[in-house]
């Protein structure tokens, strides 16, 4: 570790800790229906849309209902992504010829990108067409993550509202969470990008006569424009098989910072966006600092590990750090720092390869996405994961002093705290359970790319990668085969939509109550205590659930690197 | 419940439109003018020839070149197309070894690399960027270590004297962004094109 590591992660932790208040003000004025600097050019087009779509905007909507709007719009993601990926070889766009993808991939990735996971079973250069990339992926990319802050939205709005029926109009706030929030910064992110030379072209790919006068086929394609969203939305899903590590896309040290602060960006402003809609900013702001906690020990645990390297890396006299798997141009400190960030949020963008860091530096990701991905989180998810943690940290406290416990004003009774028991133990099942499959039947065996517990590890993280909807992998694993395609989509899926239901349950449960003024009894929930205590919850229930399968991967695999064994 | 149908398949096609056609559209044709040699790859022309992308790494073999990093991308195999041979810096299908802390694979073909730059320059010691694959299988550069190391290889092949090396590598090295950001890198592609135009004088 150096002192210019910690001032680049320093340096990172402070443009997002700024970004917070203008960005939740800002987001705040979208979803309340104020006008913004951006009316007078979108407003007519927001209104066009309502229109053709025959939606009311003034109508609003129950749980129930917005729910099944979120699942009905999903269906028609997803048709239209399939549909496009069988379809490629006779579709427009198509410079690199590229052929048909099979059933089960295009199944696969159809789920994958509407759940926000964009787990990457196919390698894009080598697959997509690029209307694929644009019409189905891109597009997606803007959808899920809009979905996902509407959700939130609909969950905060159960909170702040008092004895009312709806949370909202689904239609509304995904329309003006794509067309305010995320395609006015994605407009400026894209050609900032492309400044610091990432390829945006129709164009074919190119041959080139290398110096030596070998030939070199360089894939290209509309890159800059997937990859803004890519990261804004915290999607993750790669225009090129090596993600964010393929100097294309990721040319310079700087495009890196940036793209590690869009991922935390509009996930951080959620806090202050709640914070503001109950009145309180400093709730929002304990929020951020139980992440934060969780956050900055990561990053210091990961980096730690990747500085110091590996026994292998030592034994041949070899210092600076696990370089195996990554790029000169980000080093030890940026590759650390971007594998915690983009496993705290659902991103999945890798800019190094997981597969290759260290036993616990590698760890680190996997617990993060085990916690619940509650740590920023996803765009949106990560936020009401991260109350529906908050809900269970007010019960255990409301047991404590014997007294019904309360959150910014609505009591939490066995409703609610029942239903986010159900989104957080159906997590666990998921990934516990296929990963138990995984290692046991043969054809699913054959898929592993390491010997030893590195092997079971990645197992294990691919389907907690999966289930937690957050599409970073320890790549070595052969994902692109009938087993893998299936059980991985039923992961997704189940993660995604079991986790939102209930959590909108919630929302319809709270929007109906009273709203009581907070009393001398009140649990304060803007001091360390409430923050101490929810990161406790966090940890005791993400430790319990998960530590044993820890024990059998990462934790054994370094202590058998201390002891020079090698598979 | 019904009523939601229409909005479902409306909506949707609109922002679709918007999103995946009209935005990455208008963004190629803005980014076409207004940065046209990113926008294409920045690729590098010699004598009308495309020779690579100055971000894309490419294999270096000889002795009077900088080599990059090994290169673990692959390419499917002529003979078998289920198969994949070993096609160092294939710009095609980009991706890294996937080898854990703990590989047998790893411990070999890094040993056997150490060996062979031992033997190339016993005195310095191995700079780790050099004997480890880069996650993309196309990274352009090299650490300024990984360059000095090669540097009397590549000048004794070149009759140059390492001096003069030693003032391109110089020239050719970045520094962190603003002084913070990143690591101090030399591209590999831009210091043997400057070392093939020194040449002649």
């Amino acid at each position: 570790m150096t002192v210019i590591g910690w001032i680049q992660i320093i340096l990172f932790c402070a443009i997002v800790v700024a970004l917070v208040k203008p960005l939740g003000w800002y987001m705040t004025r979208v979803f309340n229906g104020e006008r913004t600097f951006l009316s007078p050019v979108l407003r007519p087009l927001e209104r066009g849309i309502y229109w053709v779509g025959g939606v009311d905007e003034r109508r609003e909507q129950h749980w129930l209902t917005y729910t099944v709007a979120m699942l009905l719009f999903h269906v028609g993601g997803f048709a239209l992504i399939y549909g496009l990926m069988r379809l490629q070889a006779v579709l427009p766009f198509n410079p690199a010829g590229q052929g048909a993808v099979a059933e089960d991939l295009s199944f696969n990735t159809a789920i994958s990108f509407i759940t926000n996971t964009n787990w990457q079973n196919y390698g894009g250069e080598s697959t997509l067409s690029y209307l694929v990339q644009m019409l189905g992926l891109t597009h997606q990319n803007f959808l899920s993550a809009a979905t996902g802050i509407a959700l939130a939205m609909a969950l905060i709005r159960g909170f702040t509202r008092s004895s009312m029926r709806t949370v909202g109009n689904f239609w509304v706030d995904v329309t003006r969470c794509t067309l305010y929030v995320l395609l006015p910064i994605c407009v400026v992110y894209a050609l900032f990008l492309v400044w610091q030379g990432m390829p945006q072209t129709l164009g074919a790919y190119v041959d080139a006569t290398t110096l030596e006068g070998g030939k070199q086929t360089i894939a290209l394609g509309p890159v800059a424009s997937q990859v803004a969203i890519k990261m804004l939305g915290t999607n993750g899903g790669g225009f090129f098989n090596a993600n964010a590590a393929h100097p294309f896309e990721n040319p310079t040290a700087l495009s890196n910072l940036v793209q590690m602060i869009s991922i935390f960006a509009l996930g951080a402003a959620m806090t202050n966006v709640f914070g503001r809609m109950v009145g309180n900013e400093r709730q929002g702001w304990a929020i951020f600092a139980v992440m934060g906690i969780l956050f900055v020990a990561g990053v210091a645990v990961t980096y730690w590990a990747e500085a110091n390297g590996t026994s292998l890396l030592q034994a041949y006299g070899l210092t600076g750090g696990n370089m195996e798997g990554k790029e000169v141009r980000f080093g030890i400190v940026a590759s650390s720092l971007f594998a915690v960030i983009t496993t705290a949020a659902s991103c999945g963008a890798v800019n190094a390869m997981h597969d290759s860091f260290t036993a616990i530096g590698g760890m680190i990701p996997l617990i993060n996405m085990q916690l619940g991905e509650v740590i920023i989180g996803g765009v949106g998810a990560g936020f009401y994961g991260m109350l529906l943690f908050v809900v269970l940290a007010i019960f255990v406290a409301g047991l404590m002093v014997g007294r019904t416990p309360e959150y910014v004003g609505k009591k939490i009774e066995a409703r609610e705290v029942k239903m986010a028991m159900l989104a957080i133990l159906v997590l666990p099942l998921m990934y516990l359970g296929w990963t138990a499959v995984g290692v046991v039947l043969p054809s699913a065996v054959a898929s592993m790319a390491n010997a030893g517990p590195h092997g079971f590890t990645e197992v294990l993280y691919a389907f907690t990668s999966a289930t937690g909807n957050n599409g970073s992998a320890f790549a070595g694993l052969t994902g692109n085969t009938l087993f893998y395609n299936l059980t991985l989509a039923s992961a997704m899926f189940v993660g995604r939509f079991f986790m939102i239901v209930p959590a909108m349950a919630i929302a319809g449960s709270l929007v109906e109550k009273k709203s009581i003024p907070a009393s001398a009894g009140t649990f304060p929930t803007t001091g360390g205590l409430f923050v101490g205590l929810v990161i406790g919850v966090i940890l005791i229930i993400g430790g319990l659930t998960f530590f044993p399968a820890l024990a059998l991967g990462p934790i054994v695999e370094h202590l058998a690197m201390n002891a020079n064994t090698l598979f | 419940m019904l009523r939601e149908i229409r909005p479902a398949i409306l909506v949707l096609v609109l922002l679709t439109a918007i999103t995946g056609l009209a935005y990455p559209l208008a963004i190629t044709g803005i980014a076409g003018v207004i940065f046209p040699r990113q926008a294409q790859g920045s690729l590098i022309e010699k004598d009308g020839k495309v020779i690579g992308s100055a971000l894309i790494g490419q294999e270096f073999k000889e002795d009077k070149y900088f080599h990059g990093r090994p290169s673990a991308t692959v390419a499917p195999d002529p003979n078998d197309s289920t198969k994949t041979v070993p096609a160092p810096y294939n710009a095609a299908n980009s991706g890294g070894s996937n080898l854990g802390p703990t590989s047998k694979a790893l411990n070999d073909r890094i040993k056997e690399d150490v060996e062979k730059l031992k033997a190339e320059n016993p005195t310095a010691s191995v700079p780790v960027d050099l004997v480890t694959t880069s996650a993309s299988g196309l990274d352009p550069d090299i650490s300024p270590d990984a360059a000095l190391f090669q540097l009397p290889r590549v000048a004794k092949a070149r009759g140059m004297s390492e001096d003069a090396v030693r003032e391109l590598v110089t020239q050719n090295t970045q520094g962190r962004f603003a002084g913070v950001i990143g690591e101090p890198r030399v591209n590999v592609l831009a210091l043997n094109l400057a070392l093939d135009a020194a040449k002649p004088k």
